[in-house]
């Protein structure tokens, strides 16, 4: 009977032994996109773990549609197979209103939240809860060339207008030369050219919506915002605009084909870079043209670390978002990888510190990102939030619906008003088909 | 001079294929070369052919960012897998509906066919919830059950057409010379149908080796294929070609290294026939 006793005893204790053990050591799955900034924090993971023994992380780095596509379907369905997903600012409201996400609001105090920049921390936040922590944050700006621009006897203000923008690209084209005043998107999609044009559009004063959730595609200041955009690729642009996405314009910029680019501010370390580019050297940067309205065409995103509501390790994976996020990550890519390399854009401690300011774009990015304001982005009041995109489960579809329009448009294809008209009807279709305004 | 004519279209024969094979061969070619080029000339205008510095960086930078080795074994497990256990199901299916057909044989074989039209997005989260709920979610037997089911309908297909081409009457005269139903299985129609079950078999391995839906959205980190390899690399922000190059060239080349050393077998299933 002792002895059965003991027995049982002894496989207690291994039974206990084992279960605390088994609690230690974690597997963290951490999906993200596979731009620069996250290439470097998964080549410097061993920083992670050395500093967490017991948590090992496993990456699945794929292109950043495929893996919105991935992690819409897993936490949709609440599948369980990310510990912490990489999403961007349209994600955060629409899965934190659905309480798809874990709040970080108890992220340990020298985390340092309020460090966050006020536009990329209200961008992540929904009822006062920030659901993803940013990891960096990129708005868009106007790239030109300081020799093209001297040349043509001009000298771009550090925040231009629309009509100096026209004067510059009609000064700066020398179609003979395949130099072209302008490069900017042209490629259809919700993500592609609509981001730039709904950003545009914001500094002309004209929504996607008024507050009754009526499409305003038919307003005057879509059209002047259409006019302009089709008047100033067609003629002051590259042939075959209408293909043109991100990299087909840095490759443009890159081989010295642009005078002016206007786009996300992540290209000025590719535009800089004298080992692929040969522009480096005479590269400026303003920031993003208005037409004195007080808003301007920058968008904001910011590629964030959230937290899916069910994973079973929620403290390991909090760890793991800290460290990813924290300024002393920020400080471990300074010292390995040099200023120019650290995650921009998501805390005010970086652009106070002397070292980051001597990066030529670190004080334009900052700008632009303090011109952003998500919650409040257009002239005439709106009842969504976003910069660039309409924070609403629909919008993907509808965004690339109407950014076909608006490439047909540029394609020659179709008129402005009739593209306008058709961007008009079909927003106004699946609005409704949606149950708007709800 | 009629062999004169004859060697002159000969050559010209000759001269069409190589180019329509170079053509389509073409793709492939540029992306190897790529993989080869610096980033700044890989997006050169105009490209370069072989006039650049060539450079195995790219290779070395893949091989440092992901696992391949990991990523290929989860390609071979799953393309193989459900190609072979696709053959298991659907030889006899395949033989019975050959061979004795009946009333309704060619209305199976239409929705068998029916299934494939279907948009695979369509059926991701009933798929998806099965899965999550029978704990298979990112594990390679989820992606072989998968695969297999998706292949099967075409797998049913091209041996249902190659057994077709085999002559009943060549059955019957191995029966006649006192052969049982097992001889004639074994000697009669195995060797006659082997080109149609390899053929089968290496053009299924290629369409699972490619298949790019299910093995993204269903893997995540443990058993994800080649297929997730090059979705890391490809970007729609920065312009890393040939990265995105040097990665599909590890990914693509055990299939044509395979595809390669069959191509007799593919060739002549393709175009087979028992009697020429």
């Amino acid at each position: 009977m002792k002895t059965t006793f003991r027995a049982l005893l002894g496989a207690t204790a291994l039974c206990a032994a084992s279960g605390a053990a088994a609690q230690e050591n974690v597997t963290l799955t951490v999906a993200t996109v596979n731009n620069g900034d996250m290439i470097r924090m998964q080549a410097l993971t061993s920083d992670f773990t050395e500093k967490h023994p017991g948590i090992t992380v496993e990456w699945v780095t794929l292109e950043e549609n495929v893996l919105r596509q991935r992690v819409t379907t897993d936490i949709a369905t609440r599948g369980g197979q990310y510990d912490v997903m990489t999403i961007g600012t349209y994600e955060v409201p629409i899965w934190g209103a659905q309480g798809w996400l874990i709040s970080l609001n108890d992220l340990p105090e020298e985390w340092d939240a309020d460090d966050l920049l006020p536009a990329i921390r209200d961008g992540l936040t929904v009822d006062g809860e920030l659901y993803a922590a940013p990891f960096y944050g990129e708005s868009s700006m106007v790239m030109y060339r300081r020799d093209l621009m001297e040349a043509a006897g001009l000298e771009m203000p550090d925040a231009p207008s629309w009509d100096f923008i026209k004067q510059a690209a009609a000064a700066m084209t020398d179609r003979d030369a395949e130099v072209y005043g302008i490069c900017l998107r042209g490629k259809a999609g919700w993500g592609e050219n609509m981001a730039f044009i709904t950003a545009m559009a914001n500094s002309y004063g004209a929504r996607w919506f008024d507050e009754e959730w009526t499409p305003q595609f038919d307003s005057p200041e879509w059209r002047a915002t259409l006019d302009d955009y089709l008047m100033l690729l067609t003629e002051y642009g590259p042939p075959g605009a209408a293909n043109n996405g991100f990299n087909e314009n840095l490759a443009l910029f890159q081989q010295g084909k642009c005078g002016m680019w206007i786009d996300a501010t992540v290209a000025a370390s590719f535009v800089t870079n004298p080992a692929d580019s040969t522009v480096a050297d005479s590269v400026g940067f303003a920031l993003a043209p208005d037409n004195g309205l007080g808003k301007r065409s920058n968008w904001l995103w910011a590629w964030s670390l959230g937290i899916p509501a069910g994973s079973q390790k929620v403290e390991a994976a909090k760890q793991f978002v800290a460290w990813a996020t924290s300024k002393e990550y920020t400080a471990l890519v300074a010292e390995r990888e040099g200023w120019a390399n650290v995650p921009p854009g998501t805390r005010q401690s970086l652009y106070d510190n002397p070292e980051y300011a001597s990066v030529p774009f670190a004080r334009m990015t900052l700008d632009s990102i303090n011109a952003a304001d998500p919650t409040n982005p257009t002239v005439d009041p709106v009842p969504y939030t976003g910069v660039q995109f309409v924070a609403i489960p629909e919008f993907q579809g509808i965004g690339t619906a109407v950014g076909q329009q608006f490439a047909a448009a540029l394609a020659g294809q179709a008129t402005a008003e009739q593209a306008l008209a058709n961007a008009q009807a079909l927003t106004a279709r699946e609005m409704t088909r949606a149950g708007y305004p709800k | 001079m009629p062999r004169a004519v004859t060697t002159r279209r000969k050559a010209a024969t000759t001269l069409i294929a190589w180019t329509i094979g170079l053509l389509i061969f073409f793709p492939i070619l540029w992306t190897v070369l790529t993989s080869f080029k610096s980033e700044s000339d890989a997006i050169a205008i105009p490209p370069k052919f072989l006039n650049f510095d060539w450079t195995l960086a790219n290779y070395v930078t893949v091989q440092e960012r992901s696992n391949y080795f990991r990523h290929f074994w989860n390609s071979v497990v799953i393309s193989f897998g459900s190609t072979l256990i696709g053959l298991v199901i659907a030889i006899p299916a395949a033989w019975s509906m050959a061979f004795v057909p009946g009333r309704r044989t060619r209305d199976i074989l239409m929705w068998m066919l029916s299934t494939k039209m279907l948009p695979a997005v369509g059926v991701l989260v009933p798929i998806y919830l099965l899965a999550r709920d029978t704990g298979l979610l990112d594990t390679r037997i989820l992606l072989v059950g998968v695969l297999t089911l998706i292949n099967l309908p075409i797998i049913v297909w091209m041996l249902y057409t190659y057994f077709r081409e085999i002559p009943g009457e060549i059955l019957e005269a191995a029966r006649m010379d006192g052969a049982g139903l097992r001889a004639e299985i074994i000697h009669a129609l195995t060797p006659m149908a082997i080109p149609g079950i390899a053929s089968t078999l290496l053009l299924n391995v290629i369409l699972a080796w490619n298949e790019a839906f299910w093995t993204l959205n269903l893997t995540a980190a443990r058993s994800a294929p080649l297929t997730a390899f090059i979705a890391s690399y490809s970007s729609p922000e920065g312009l890393f070609y040939a990265k995105l190059s040097a990665a599909s060239t590890m990914a693509i080349a055990p299939i044509l290294i395979l595809g390669w050393f069959s191509q007799k077998q593919l060739v002549r299933g393709l175009t087979f026939g028992a009697v020429k």
